[in-house]
């Protein structure tokens, strides 16, 4: 993606038909540390990586309680995260005062990209540089909703969103088939595991990781350090070498998303649905 | 043409009587579960007493569906306070809550009789009581409600309150014990029961202590 003139205002369309400044607000997720998240019928699992800025400072909290039954992991601008869990939080709040009863996540996400939307079509405003792994809990089961900038979601089985976060997702691909049924336990097991793929190598220890669950009969609440660090012995994960296929180095990697999306700006699809 | 009045009014009120007695590391709330209008019983069986946090209960008499939106407010509030704060409200920041709350409403105030009780952070039995638009004190015993003029001062015999006019300021909490309090809190509505038409049926106590919390009910005259 290089500049053009068709990117000083969110409300300017390219001849191509894209938006560039929303794309923009992509990068910006994909330049946040890793989050993660995985579901079950029953459970749903959010996950992330701790960015300290640098060694003094503490890291950003990524992942925020919304209500018993919600929960969300961010990645990208965490400001911008952390009011846009402020409004879910209010929208939970308000939902349960009026009607006694749990705002269904499937109706907050909605409400999340109608506010992410009204960003991409008001030349005084920007989107959110935020990219909101939203994992809730309703009659029908448990959910896991990813919200763009670009005022799109989906709902996934498992997504990784933020840097490296390709690594991650090539793991839950070839593990996402048995998530549905698996235990909450072996959940917890496959987000470590994921999340050890982003850190290509690092040591994987309780203090730069961030696990929280939510579950039929579990209200939403992040693990504590000390049951993070023995699930982290008890999986044997500390220090592995990744597998083989995960070797390209994460520099190779962005360059050749960039190569792919600048030489293709007609033909490729604008990414907007990643 | 003289001026007209309305031939409505917004308020109701439903009868009952709350009563809180703050211990040295406990607190007793209690209420009545009758709920009238007029002269009818409505209900035997309606909780008047809300927990709002790990160690806050309220009890409140007067118009139950201005205490129902009350406890509402106040449960959303503490919720929001949660989110902020990562930790539970302490008893004497609720009772500031529901002060600011109430006053929020001095020109349409909540028809509401409050008794706010629980620990404070000391772990020290407290009990705050309030009139309709917020004015609030912390005292050692209260007693609100259509039987409160009953039972006050039968609990200003048994439980000496010091004025807190007195300097040096003297300890808001009784030299009870938890088991005596109860008792004491049973004799109340017993009493109660006999002269006022409003209280009866049973009496729901919630006990306050560094265990937990703890929850009895008793029988009293339904007549």
């Amino acid at each position: 993606m290089f500049r053009n003139q068709y990117d000083t205002d969110v409300t300017t369309w390219s001849p191509a038909g894209r938006l560039f400044q929303v794309e923009y607000a992509m990068e910006a997720v994909k330049q946040g540390s890793a989050a993660i998240g995985l579901r079950s019928k029953t459970h749903v699992v959010l996950a992330s990586v701790n960015k300290a800025s640098s060694e003094l400072s503490s890291h950003q909290k990524k992942i925020f309680k919304v209500d018993d039954h919600i929960g969300v992991a961010i990645a990208g601008l965490t400001a911008d995260g952390r009011v846009l869990s402020r409004y879910m939080r209010n929208e939970c709040i308000n939902y349960s005062y009026t009607y006694e009863s749990p705002l269904p996540v499937g109706r907050l996400v909605v409400q999340l990209a109608d506010k992410a939307q009204v960003c991409t079509q008001r030349s005084w405003k920007r989107p959110y540089g935020v990219g909101l792994l939203v994992g809730g809990l309703d009659e029908s089961g448990a959910h896991l909703y990813y919200n763009c900038p670009s005022g799109n979601y989906f709902e996934y089985q498992a997504f990784a969103i933020g840097s490296r976060s390709q690594a991650a997702k090539t793991y839950l691909e070839r593990k996402f088939e048995s998530f549905m049924d698996s235990s909450r336990e072996n959940l917890i097991k496959d987000a470590l595991f994921a999340l050890r793929e982003t850190l290509q190598g690092e040591k994987m220890t309780s203090s730069i990781c961030t696990i929280s669950i939510l579950g039929a009969g579990e209200a939403f609440h992040v693990l504590d350090q000390e049951t993070v660090q023995r699930l982290i012995n008890e999986f044997e994960i500390v220090g592995e070498e990744p597998p083989a296929d995960e070797a390209a180095a994460p520099d190779a990697e962005a360059a050749a998303e960039a190569a792919t999306e600048g030489a293709a700006p007609d033909q490729g699809a604008a990414p907007m649905d990643i | 043409m003289p001026k007209q009045q309305a031939n409505w009014s917004p308020y109701d009120n439903n009868g009952g009587t709350c009563v809180a007695i703050a211990g040295a590391d406990y607190c007793v709330i209690a209420a009545d579960t009758r709920m009238s209008t007029g002269y009818s019983i409505l209900t035997r069986d309606y909780s008047k007493i809300i927990q709002l946090a790990d160690k806050s209960v309220m009890a409140s008499s007067g118009f139950q569906a201005d205490v129902r939106a009350l406890q509402k407010v106040l449960a959303a509030r503490h919720l929001i306070y949660q989110h902020q704060h990562n930790k539970q409200m302490s008893c004497p920041a609720m009772a500031q809550l529901l002060s600011n709350t109430l006053y929020f409403k001095r020109f349409f105030p909540y028809y509401a009789f409050n008794v706010l009780g629980g620990l404070d952070s000391e772990g020290k039995g407290c009990v705050f009581t309030y009139d309709a638009v917020g004015s609030y004190e912390r005292v050692g015993y209260s007693a609100q409600g259509s039987g409160a003029t009953l039972i006050t001062p039968f609990l200003d015999n048994q439980l000496k309150s010091p004025s807190p006019l007195l300097l040096p300021a003297k300890d808001a909490v009784t030299p009870l014990s938890e088991i005596e309090a109860i008792d004491l809190v049973k004799t109340c509505f017993a009493s109660a029961t006999e002269r006022d038409i409003y209280t009866g049926d049973k009496v729901e106590m919630l006990v306050l202590n560094a265990n937990g919390i703890r929850r009895e009910v008793m029988e009293l005259r339904k007549d």
